[in-house]
């Protein structure tokens, strides 16, 4: 590879630290108005009586709405591409406004005024009276019989699957194992955290479109959403994307879109801006799903696993969002790291609640399962006296392996036993693990422990899989590139930039790539999610680009009468492949393509591609700790990931993810969950309250790649976005059974918590 | 966009009392780093300012000819830091501020503001009232004195009158020499974290005998709290790692923790105990103890 696989600088870099980049903040419209939005502050039950009378006396307020203002079109805000389009989706269980509260801040009214204190002022006007129904907080709450309903006849039970692996009867397998294991797990709910809240605003334009201005991991989706929100047909609203400061899933899903839209048509389409606080942002977006495990496995003599059970529980909180996706996507990665030799057996529920809503979040379900079943298989390891690595080795996943839950699909290239491997020698695991199984008596006690992972590229067989590029050659011989992807921060502009080059043969430097998307402009993409641009955006850029490099040769050939195949594109110049002369500059022939009688016609190409495979990442982080028996704290003296991603593409931007997943595992693991009253009042939705971890509590991280070539990526790569957010958390955990001796089966282990623990175990 | 109706600039100490006086809802603000939070949460409407930043004196920190040490209201947490008088007498009492908030913070967050404001939590008040500090108000007609512990009467409230301005600490030479200390904040966070709770021990021991003890909590009980009990118990006693158990339990008696989401009463009760335990083992032990 000539430019891929290098750690090249960032398109965007000079812009984003000279401040150049526009965000959707820095967009200065004349007379924008300042929308914001009422939130109940009850978790449950209706509205018996709303008067924004005295709120609209107020001078320099525009517009209010309230769930009578808006159309009664119940809608699915989420990200996903819906097979079934244009039906409203699976789960179209949410109003823009609502006179049914069903969660502590849920929207029940906006205001569109001419400063933020007006607006404020303005909410605070709104006289709001309710009949308060029975607060659920957890799916067992929820679900008992005789509930009330969050939702009409759904027994506040959102989705439910299950399925069975293999032939043997389980009860009947589980009596075959010489030892058979239960834990039960509970990963509580952590938000997104993401730089740059949920920000849009709206206006209506000279056609009478509505234009919304949005900080969104998905335009297209986007657009398609809220069009139905708001009763509209898609041509109708236009969604553009400028620079975005992240999202990590929170923004794969239509939270303020349908909102600000409403309000610029109540304000007869004047411009308006919600620009959402961080207290706001961290209960009226999303959660990542608090979900609980029961986990049951069963295993020979010598250690193979030959039956395991898992039965897991999902809060989705008052909103489907994802629906069931993200329970179901768990059970399928809870029998592939480790398939059982006989029968796997998977039971999933998702359960509605008065908690705020949960949606997609980096790894899609997966560091919850994850930290549920590395932790588990670390209790199995030692109930069996073997060493947790040398159990992992023997019941991975092995090449060749069939995927019964992806159409049969056989799993190749498995980087995993080395990943291990490396992970093992990274923390000095052989040494560490004897030196600290000795009896340990200090107040500081040490240990190690290390987590697998496996994870899916991308959401195909079980939805669309789509994406599109256009490039087009300039009369200078430089290359624009327009994606229909989004670049929310993490890199994929720089990489899709690379492969341009990498398979046209145009320098990097000369690949113009377009950061904004325009659903009127941009090629058809669903966006940023499920670790899929680099995957499936890149077989369009991929595709694009070879069809644009043969235009090239082909004129070329027209006026060399060389062959296209004797011709290639080196650094700007067309040469003959084999005595590598120089046959013409790209330049003469951009320029050509613009102004000659003979041979003009724009040299460009757009494509769209339709990615039916997927394809599995893999890894492995080992920890070392040390914790403080008398405190609960645990500090982390060294910890590492390594990743089997495929081809790297551009490693810096891959350590780069790496470090930020890692950072938001140990986040989850030991410091980060949303908190809430027994009448569901958030406690803690600010950054003084959350324990967001800071650089001072971030270690060192170590990062190592294997390297493996997946011939379904458009240049040997797979997912790496979201993977390094799984296994840190169960690592730490581990690290601190055997420090400790104690089995930590809850997150986060902070020191409240840890105290607890000890204190029950007699450490303390 | 703050709900602030009036902002006025001090230009000098006498201005900003008769401004106070003269304008008897209003507030004064120094660092901001509360005061802002506040405004934007929506607790002070219509807020009306008083600045007293561009007043001079109230920036200093001065040491008197009789060895005490002045420390001018307006002083940030970071200038208390890095101040050679603070370094070289009361090197703990700029590491507890160290501890505050972030750098960032610490830029523009002032001992008075802190001291002000009455929080629990606060990170350079314990260690202030181990120093007995002496609190200097002033207001057009009267100036007085009181010690810190005296200031404060309940969660976020201090006896401030409303014309009043905290112009000064003074820490008396008779309680920093021949004593070390030592701040052990106990927090989720190493940065940007407000005290689980606060421990703040200082010692005069000479020849591994403790002459005099001062141990104060924050967040241990509505205000902080001396552990008098444990101070009188520790007078006289050895410098031993048994001896140190016997104070830190007899601390508990001088606490009364509460339970909240941020930390059960039992947690802290035992950070109590622990962080006691380890400053002075840090501080007096020579055999090394852990």
């Amino acid at each position: 590879m000539k430019t891929l696989g290098k750690s090249l600088k960032r398109p965007d870099a000079i812009t984003k630290v000279t401040g150049k980049a526009k965000y959707v903040a820095d967009y200065q419209v004349k007379n924008m108005l300042v929308g914001k939005i009422l939130r109940s502050n009850i978790a449950h039950g209706h509205i018996t009586k709303i008067d924004v009378s005295k709120a609209k006396a107020l001078p320099g307020v525009v517009a209010i709405i309230s769930a009578d203002d808006v159309p009664d079109i119940k809608f699915q805000p989420t990200g996903l591409p819906i097979a079934s389009y244009p039906e409203p989706g699976m789960h179209a269980d949410k109003n823009i406004l609502t006179n049914y509260v069903r969660f502590y801040g849920d929207e029940i009214a906006a205001v569109a005024a001419v400063d933020v204190l007006t607006a404020r002022k303005a909410l605070e006007l709104i006289e709001v009276e309710y009949e308060e129904l029975p607060v659920y907080l957890n799916p067992q709450d929820a679900m008992t019989e005789g509930t009330v309903e969050i939702h009409p006849d759904s027994k506040n039970v959102l989705g439910r699957n299950e399925f069975t692996i293999g032939e043997t009867d389980l009860a009947e397998a589980f009596e075959r194992c010489d030892l058979v294991r239960e834990d039960e797990f509970m990963v509580n709910p952590v938000q997104h955290c993401q730089m740059e809240n949920h920000i849009a605003y709206a206006y209506m334009d000279e056609k009478e479109r509505v234009v919304i201005v949005t900080s969104t991991q998905i335009p297209h989706i986007v657009r398609r959403v809220t069009a139905h929100a708001l009763g509209l047909t898609a041509n109708q609203v236009r969604i553009i994307k400028p620079y975005i400061g992240g999202g990590f899933g929170s923004k794969t899903d239509v939270c303020i879109e349908a909102i600000v839209a409403s309000l610029t048509l109540a304000a007869g389409g004047k411009p308006v801006l919600i620009d959402m606080e961080r207290e706001e942002c961290m209960i009226g977006t999303r959660l990542r799903h608090a979900i609980q495990f029961k986990i049951k496995t069963g295993v020979n003599r010598e250690g193979r696993i030959l039956a395991k059970e898992m039965i897991s529980v999902s809060n989705t909180g008052a909103y489907a969002s994802h629906g069931h996706d993200i329970a179901s996507k768990g059970g399928g990665n809870f029998f592939r790291t480790y398939p059982a030799e006989l029968v796997t057996h998977f039971e999933g529920t998702t359960a509605y609640t008065n908690l705020p809503p949960a949606g997609a979040m980096r790894a899609y379900g997966i560091p919850q399962v994850n930290f549920a079943v590395e932790s588990h298989m670390d209790d199995v390891a030692s109930a069996l006296g073997m060493d947790p690595v040398v159990f992992r080795k023997i019941n991975m996943i092995q090449e060749g392996f069939v995927d019964p839950l992806k159409r049969n699909m056989v799993i190749e290239n498995i980087g995993l036993d080395q990943c291990l491997d490396k992970a093992k020698d990274y923390i000095g695991w052989d040494k560490k693990r004897k030196q600290y199984s000795k009896c340990q008596t200090g107040d500081r006690r040490r240990g190690v422990g290390i987590a697998c992972f496996s994870y899916g590229t991308a959401v195909w067989p079980y939805d669309l899989e789509v994406a599109g590029a256009r490039m087009k050659l300039d009369p200078d011989g430089t290359l624009q590139l327009t994606m229909g992807a989004t670049e929310i921060g993490q890199g994929s502009d720089t990489v899709f930039c690379q492969m341009a080059s990498e398979i046209t043969g145009i320098a990097y430097e000369h690949v113009l790539i377009e950061h904004i998307n325009d659903t009127d402009h941009s090629p058809f993409d669903t966006g940023a999610y499920a670790s899929r641009q680099c995957y499936v955006s890149g077989q369009a850029v991929k595709k694009a680009g070879l069809e644009i490099r043969n235009q090239i040769l082909e004129r070329a050939e027209h006026l060399s009468g060389i062959k296209v195949k004797d011709l290639d594109i080196v650094a700007g110049q067309i040469v003959e492949v084999n005595s590598k002369r120089l046959v013409i500059s790209l330049m003469d022939i951009a320029l050509k393509s613009y102004c000659s009688m003979e041979l003009f016609g724009v040299i460009k190409s757009e494509v769209q591609v339709d990615v039916r495979s997927t394809a599995y990442a893999f890894g492995a982080s080992a920890a070392e700790v040390e914790v403080d028996i008398k405190t609960g704290r645990v500090e982390i003296l060294n910890i590492c990931n390594v990743h089997d991603s495929g081809t790297i593409l551009n490693p810096m931007l891959a350590k780069g993810q790496v470090h930020g997943g890692m950072s938001m595992s140990l986040g989850l693991g030991l410091s980060e969950v949303m908190l809430f009253n027994d009448k569901g009042k958030p406690l803690n939705n600010n950054l003084l309250d959350y324990k967001l971890p800071t650089i001072m509590d971030t270690p060192d991280f170590g990062v190592e790649f294997v390297e493996t070539y997946e011939p379904t990526g458009p240049f040997g790569n797979k997912a790496l976005g979201e993977p390094p957010a799984i296994s840190p958390a169960a690592a730490v955990r581990n690290a601190i059974l055997q420090a400790t001796g104690v089995r930590v089966n809850q997150t986060p282990m902070n020191p409240q918590s840890l105290f607890e623990r000890f204190t029950l175990e007699g450490l303390i | 966009m703050l709900d602030i109706c009036e902002y006025y600039e001090a230009e000098s100490l006498n201005d900003a009392k008769r401004k106070l006086a003269s304008s008897p809802s209003a507030n004064i603000i120094a660092g901001g780093t509360d005061l802002i939070i506040r405004i934007r949460d929506g607790a002070m409407a219509n807020a009306s300012l008083i600045g007293i930043g561009r007043i001079e004196e109230l920036k200093e920190i001065s040491l008197c000819k009789n060895g005490d040490i002045h420390i001018g209201s307006m002083v940030t947490f970071r200038e208390l830091e890095q101040n050679c008088t603070i370094k070289e007498r009361v090197p703990y009492l700029g590491e507890a501020g160290g501890t505050m908030g972030g750098p960032q913070i610490r830029n523009v967050a002032t001992i008075g503001g802190n001291l002000c404001n009455g929080a629990v939590s606060a990170d350079a008040v314990a260690m202030l009232c181990c120093l007995n500090a002496v609190l200097v108000l002033e207001s057009v007609n009267s100036t007085r004195s009181m010690l810190i512990q005296d200031f404060y009467l309940g969660p976020g409230q201090v006896d401030l009158m409303a014309d009043e301005i905290l112009t000064g600490i003074t820490i008396r030479e008779q309680d920093y020499l021949g004593y070390q200390g030592r701040y052990i904040k106990a927090s989720q966070r190493k940065a940007m974290d407000i005290a689980t709770l606060g421990c703040a021990v200082s010692v005069n021991c000479q020849e591994g005998t403790i002459r005099d003890l001062r141990i104060a909590c924050t967040v241990a009980a509505p205000t902080p709290v001396r552990c008098s009990s444990a101070e009188k118990l520790a007078v006289g006693l050895k410098a031993t790692s048994d001896n140190i158990m016997k104070i830190r339990d007899a601390a508990l008696g001088d606490v009364t923790p509460r339970d909240s989401w941020r930390g059960s009463k039992a947690y802290r009760k035992q950070l109590v105990m622990i962080n006691i335990q380890r400053a002075l083992e840090s501080l007096v032990l020579t055999d090394g103890g852990e």
